[in-house]
């Protein structure tokens, strides 16, 4: 096992290298700069910041300067955000989009999973129409429509909660951006669930616990274990993409996430801030992709690692 | 079996005609079916029967309300003319509303310009004044104005433009970007799957790979990139949705013509001698198809989402043009107090949506031979 984690360690390397050369040369063929403003900078003020940033040496030599810094864990000054450098933006907005993304996809598993296979258990009853009813409305009803209903409801009609703002992490704050990230995910693992558990409990094994009068809730545990498989490998990756923010979410609810420094550095060419996300989601969507693989020797006996 | 095939010539159920069957029986489906097939009629046909042009705009109503009755309403009349006859210089004396044409009396201090009564004209509320008596030298004009009846369904956005036909016409963009972006997709996607299904060793491992290093490349800086390069381009606008969704896709082309090259009954069919175009065409290509219009009627909706996503981020179609993630996100801004500019778009949108959804659910149900 921990020969096989070595082993994908070491080929996630070159992906990652791929990735940042890939994005690299990506960013830097789109027209425009980081100091193309409304009003063009005088020319010597504009050799003087492309001199300071770097800018003015070749494309190659940029490049390998990049990567060497980035081997050494530095992203970088942020070219737009003046005064940060893109470590200290991302130290201050990852633990937010990450404590949102995690009680997310907490409260996705959790309910998802519960749904799903209670739906799955009982097929073709009301229980199973209104689970899968609830599952596809959670998957076509846009976040960006669902968050603003929620904050004039929960916010301003009845007062519970704050429309927005992140005051230090404070549970009422967490609430409905925990709510609005997660509903989709709910959905989405809840159906996958449904199905795998549908075929799970035609399975052979739990037809002979069955025969044996195991009592349902055994049943049910057995069923679980197998059903989850295709949710835990769909979860890898959405895991990633919640710990790593989500621009609607953070945008409709003014919070201070990563997730906003994406579009706002891709808009601004701002190419240090989005090499450096580029970079930190690739490492989680990397890191997620191999503890799915863990999860999933755990889960199914019959997968092995030498 | 043997007695009813000697008499008669059985007649063998395709897979095809099976699913059709199944589908058929699928009421939430075929529900779903003929939902989107009136969505798309009326997206298409609406707009030129709304009477309203989707980019008019109509300065004097500004976000009026949706509802059935007309416009202007009997009460606003009054203060309209109040505020054209302040244009006028003049002062609305009297007036009377019958059948829909207004007569009124105009008084201003000095005789006033017969010329500048086209200022009614020029309102949204009323069409060309015509004088029926001229008095006091002038100074007193009996005019007689038509009242322009206006109906907004589903009211008006910020600028005054109907929001009805802007919803359907956002519907026409919506559908296209959902079907252009998906064939992309899916062109893309089954040629590199089944390219590197069909060819597999080394040149398998080589695309496989460069498929998980896009993976793992955050999409919208995928798509932000592409649409900073084209600049936002309606039509490029989907060729770069599609060029990010079309590796789900490729996986599944894959790993299908992986295991299809290897199944018995192809091996039985190559050992009855069937041409090999004759395996192709009777087994391998209806066994991929199956995922891959099942993977489709799931991807519309998808793409239809990441394009409203797009336009919320203020990256997607361009106006006076529209989709229905430009008006949600626009009806999202003003939830507060316009309502009902939310309502509408995403109703239509998730109505949509829904369909699309269960109509893919449906096929899969329909083609999965496991279900017989």
């Amino acid at each position: 096992m921990l020969s096989f984690i070595f082993r994908r360690f070491l080929t996630a390397i070159p992906t990652l290298f791929v990735v940042v050369t890939l994005s690299f040369f990506l960013m830097r063929v789109a027209p425009g700069g980081p100091f193309d403003l409304e009003q063009p900078l005088e020319a010597k003020i504009m050799e003087n910041l492309q001199r300071a940033y770097g800018l003015d040496r070749p494309l190659v030599e940029q490049y390998l300067r990049y990567l060497g810094n980035l081997v050494q864990g530095d992203f970088g000054p942020s070219f737009f955000i003046r005064d940060f450098t893109v470590a200290e933006i991302f130290m201050k907005g990852l633990p937010v989009s990450m404590t949102l993304g995690a009680m997310a996809i907490s409260i996705a598993l959790v309910v998802g999973s519960l749904l799903g296979s209670l739906a799955g258990l009982r097929q073709n009853t009301g229980t199973d129409y209104a689970v899968v009813g609830l599952a596809t409305a959670g998957v076509t009803i846009p976040p960006f429509v669902v968050a603003p209903i929620l904050q004039i409801v929960f916010g301003l009609m009845l007062a519970w909660l704050p429309v927005g703002g992140w005051n230090n992490g404070a549970p009422q704050n967490l609430i409905l951006p925990v709510i609005v990230l997660a509903l989709p995910q709910i959905a989405i693992v809840g159906r996958m669930t449904r199905a795998s558990m549908i075929e799970v409990l035609r399975a052979d094994h739990i037809r002979t616990l069955r025969s044996l009068g195991m009592p349902t809730t055994t049943i049910v545990g057995h069923a679980l274990r197998a059903a989850l498989l295709p949710v835990v490998s769909y979860l890898g990756p959405a895991a990633a993409a919640l710990l790593t923010g989500s621009v609607v979410v953070e945008t409709i609810f003014g919070l201070p996430g990563i997730g906003r420094y994406f579009v706002e550095g891709a808009l601004n060419r701002d190419y240090t801030l989005v090499m450096g996300t580029v970079v930190v989601v690739a490492i989680f969507v990397l890191f997620f992709n191999l503890v799915v693989d863990i999860l999933y020797a755990l889960l199914d006996p019959r997968v092995r690692y030498e | 079996m043997s007695a009813a095939s000697t008499t008669t010539q059985a007649v063998g159920r395709s897979l095809w005609a099976d699913a059709r069957v199944r589908l058929l029986r699928n009421r939430a489906a075929m529900a779903s079916l003929i939902f989107l097939g009136l969505m798309t009629i009326a997206c298409l046909i609406g707009p030129y029967v709304t009477g309203h042009a989707f980019d008019r705009v109509y300065s004097d109503y500004v976000k009026v309300e949706a509802s059935l009755a007309a416009h202007p309403a009997p009460e606003a009349i009054g203060p309209a003319l109040d505020r054209v006859a302040a244009r006028l210089r003049a002062k609305v004396d009297d007036f009377k509303v019958a059948n829909d044409v207004a007569t009124v009396t105009l008084i201003g201090i000095r005789p006033i310009d017969e010329r500048s009564l086209a200022l009614f004209e020029r309102s949204d509320l009323f069409h060309a004044a015509k004088i029926v008596e001229k008095l006091d030298e002038g100074k007193k004009l009996v005019v007689s104005v038509p009242v322009e009846r206006n109906y907004f369904f589903f009211g008006t956005d910020g600028n005054g433009r109907d929001l009805l036909t802007r919803t359907l016409i956002a519907g026409r963009v919506s559908l296209a970007i959902g079907l252009l972006a998906t064939f992309v997709a899916i062109t893309i996607g089954v040629t590199y799957g089944a390219v590197s299904g069909f060819f597999g060793g080394r040149v398998d491992v080589l695309m496989m790979r460069a498929v998980d290093v896009l993976y793992s490349l955050p999409f919208i800086f995928f798509v932000i990139m592409l649409v900073v390069f084209f600049g936002r381009n309606f039509v490029l606008m989907f060729l770069a949705v599609g060029a990010v969704e079309w590796l789900d896709m490729a996986r599944i082309v894959r790993g299908q013509t992986l295991s299809l090259k290897r199944r018995e009954f192809v091996q039985a069919a190559e050992v009855l001698g069937v041409p090999t175009s004759g395996i192709l065409k009777r087994h391998i290509v209806p066994n991929t198809l199956g995922p891959v219009i099942v993977y489709t009627t799931l991807l519309v909706p998808r793409v239809i989402l990441l394009e409203s996503f797009l336009s919320f981020l203020g990256l997607g179609v361009q106006e006076p043009m529209t989709s229905w993630g430009v008006l949600i996100s626009d009806g999202a801004r003003n939830i507060q107090g316009a309502t009902y500019m939310l309502v509408f778009p995403a109703l239509f949108l998730t109505t949509t949506l829904f369909s699309l959804n269960f109509i893919g659910d449906g096929l899969r149900d329909a083609l999965d031979p496991r279900d017989r």
